[in-house]
């Protein structure tokens, strides 16, 4: 399986985290409001990208490709912002978010599953659908016309350096997401329902033989899986940005399942890669703001795109990571 | 042969009718009248002279983009870098067309299509490439690809081929000259007929030639093309860079012979349409033309209907996310049309990400 890691490639991962941790705490000392303002903006990127990436890594672990991840957060997050204005309601709002991104895995589902459409083709779908929707039922006077989500400090906890800021003085739904990275974990590796989900990934032949109803359960698993993205539409909307902006999940539907691949499709391995690509946009907006290097910003806005690529042709060449073997098959009862 | 052509075009053909009807259904939503709106569509896409060109002018980035998703297709690649292509294309065809002047039109407008053509082709082949020697899938290149042509063009309009005319503070090019400009005859935009010869280009090219043979093996069955000793890597690679060059034709056709000049921001979204042509014409060249024309008069006239019928002009993308949904599922009108079930009708794409 990948997710089992070689004694190597273990040892390189604490050499690696060490390395990090030393930098951070480096460049800590020498400027620390700024620090904290790139790792802040770290755990901020990072967490829509999370939310996708579990989305993806449940529909491919199904054997399931989902690359509708960006229209599910665009029209999620278009639910979530126009119910949360119209009832005044932030916790409405999320509760409809969820509710579009469990419609738009459904949709999903009976496309690629029960009208065995090509995979892919009907994750474009989503994306055009999504995009076109939202255009035209945009309305520019609307405003969310309560705060977006606030910080909620954990504590004393939120008390400790840096570290405190960081991670446990965040808004709501990041800590829900920290939370779903744990559930999602388990339920997948340590659960019946996540045993059968990754058998018919991997031989749907086999799992149908055993009893298992393969395409019901691939039905529910990309329609569950859709909830998780419209959860990151609602973030998206009422925690992150505070409004509705036309095409505002701006790519990060694509990025998360190239965070999902990084990530050998676990929500750990997938969180140090949003971790990892956060650091990234967290950095570029730093360098905006204070012009440090003279880099254009459109250098630095390529940087994300530019690792996804190197990454996915990484990902390729190393052999250990591996897809479910019948990923992006539709399975015909034999 | 009637009978077998009528079969291919009754699935599109239904899906644009079920598109529309769902798209009177949201007008009538939005409490305006749909035969209002759907007239001043008609009206502003072919009423007279002036719409008729902008139609075509429309259609004309709408075929290559089609081309370029539907001759990667071909291959079995799915090409969702059409934007990014077509943006690479367009600005350094703009380039070229204003960087020289002193040129006679016949060399200096040939000159700068073909500036864009090898730029995205470039731009198309680094994504096959990838594909071949990596097995980096070419939908998440192709889309990273995108966002990197996007700030590549960006800074280029606004920095070292920005338009510094006056006090311009927009982040496009200067005017391209008139040596580069692409002329219209009458109520036909030269760029539109190339469009129309590249699509011919295409098909023969695919039907008619060994090359095109081994585009479509590879399609088939990669493993089969493979052990009858065609080399897949390469038919990949060049079939993405075709596919590239396809694409930044749109774009060089647009800043040449429509915007006169590369400006960020305004082709946006353009390349990604061709995605819907490419499936409606169910990835036939020549099938790309009326699909691109159908989708192009509805562009020409939807701000008439705007002004008309006070209908959003986004209807549009709604209308054509509707068409792609029941030309992907065909299923569905199959069982309107009690029509039997044909396998050669579905398209097939999909496969894990890593890995030919």
């Amino acid at each position: 399986m990948g997710e089992v890691m070689k004694p190597q490639q273990r040892q390189l991962l604490y050499a690696g985290l060490t390395v990090m941790l030393v930098i951070i705490w480096i460049f800590y000392s020498a400027n620390g409001p700024q620090t904290t303002a790139v790792l802040a903006g770290t755990v901020r990127a990072a967490t829509l990208l999370a939310l996708g990436a579990m989305c993806g890594m449940i529909g491919e672990r199904s054997g399931v490709v989902n690359i509708g991840i960006e229209g599910q957060f665009l029209l999620s997050a278009f639910a979530a912002f126009t119910i949360a204005s119209m009832t005044g309601s932030l916790f409405m709002g999320t509760v409809a978010g969820i509710g579009m991104g469990l419609m738009m895995g459904w949709l999903l589902a009976a496309m690629a599953v029960g009208l065995k459409v090509d995979q892919i083709i009907a994750g474009t779908v989503l994306n055009i659908a999504a995009l076109g929707l939202t255009s035209f039922f945009y309305d520019r006077s609307r405003s969310l016309g309560i705060g977006k989500y606030t910080n909620i400090d954990l504590g004393p906890l939120a008390d400790i350096p840096l570290v405190g800021t960081v991670f446990f003085s965040r808004p709501p739904l990041t800590y829900l997401t920290m939370a779903l990275l744990v559930v999602v974990h388990i339920a997948l590796f340590r659960s019946v329902w996540g045993m059968r989900t990754r058998a018919i990934g991997e031989h749907p032949g086999a799992a149908d033989t055993v009893g298992i109803d393969v395409l019901r359960l691939r039905y529910l698993n990309v329609t569950l899986a859709g909830g998780l993205a419209g959860l990151g539409g609602a973030y998206l909307a009422l925690e992150a940005v505070g409004t509705f902006s036309r095409a505002m999940s701006g790519g990060r539907g694509f990025l998360a399942l190239a965070v999902m691949i990084f990530g050998r499709r676990t929500p750990f391995g997938a969180y140090a890669a949003a971790l990892f690509f956060g650091f990234t946009t967290a950095l570029q907006n730093q360098f905006q703001l204070n012009n440090t290097f003279d880099i254009p910003p459109q250098f630095v806005g390529m940087l994300p795109f530019v690792v996804t690529i190197v990454v996915v042709a990484l990902s390729g060449l190393v052999g250990s990571m591996r897809d479910p073997a019948a990923l992006g098959q539709n399975y015909e009862k034999g | 042969m009637s009978r077998s052509i009528l079969r291919t075009v009754a699935i599109p053909l239904v899906a644009v009718v079920l598109g529309l009807l769902i798209g009177a259904v949201l007008i009538l939503s939005q409490n305006a009248s749909p035969s209002t709106a759907y007239t001043a569509l008609l009206v502003g896409g072919l009423g007279d002279a002036d719409a008729v060109l902008r139609t075509l002018q429309k259609a004309t980035p709408l075929i290559f983009g089609g081309l370029a998703v539907a001759f990667a297709f071909k291959a079995g690649m799915f090409n969702i870098g059409g934007q990014g292509q077509l943006l690479i294309g367009a600005v350094f065809a703009a380039g070229v067309g204003f960087g020289i002047d002193g040129l006679p039109m016949v060399i200096h407008l040939p000159l700068a299509l073909l500036a864009g053509a090898i730029a995205g082709a470039i731009w198309g082949g680094l994504a096959g490439t990838l594909k071949a020697t990596t097995g980096a899938h070419e939908v998440i290149v192709t889309i990273m690809l995108n966002f990197v042509a996007g700030n590549l063009t960006d800074w280029l309009s606004a920095n070292p081929w920005k338009d510094n005319s006056g006090n311009n503070i927009v982040a496009r090019t200067p005017l391209v000259e008139d040596s580069a400009t692409i002329p219209t005859l009458g109520a036909v935009p030269v760029g539109f007929l190339l469009a129309v010869a590249a699509a011919a280009t295409c098909w023969l090219v695919l039907e008619r030639t060994t090359y095109g043979f081994e585009v479509r093996s590879v399609g088939h069955n990669r493993n089969a093309a493979r052990y009858s000793g065609i080399k897949v890597g390469w038919i990949m690679g060049s079939t993405m860079a075709v596919a590239g060059m396809l694409a930044a034709l749109g774009g060089a056709v647009e800043s040449l012979g429509v915007d006169g000049r590369f400006e960020a921001g305004v082709n946006v979204g353009l390349g990604f349409e061709g995605i819907t042509i490419a499936l409606l014409a169910r990835a036939n060249p020549l099938g790309v033309i009326p699909a691109a024309l159908l989708v192009g008069l509805m562009e020409a006239g939807a701000s008439r209907m705007q002004f008309k019928a006070g209908v959003a002009p986004e209807l549009i993308d709604v209308i054509q996310a509707l068409i792609l949904f029941f030309v992907a599922a065909p299923i569905i009108i199959r069982w309107l049309l009690r029509m039997r079930q044909d396998t050669s009708e579905q398209l097939q794409l999909g496969a894990g990400w890593g890995k030919s």
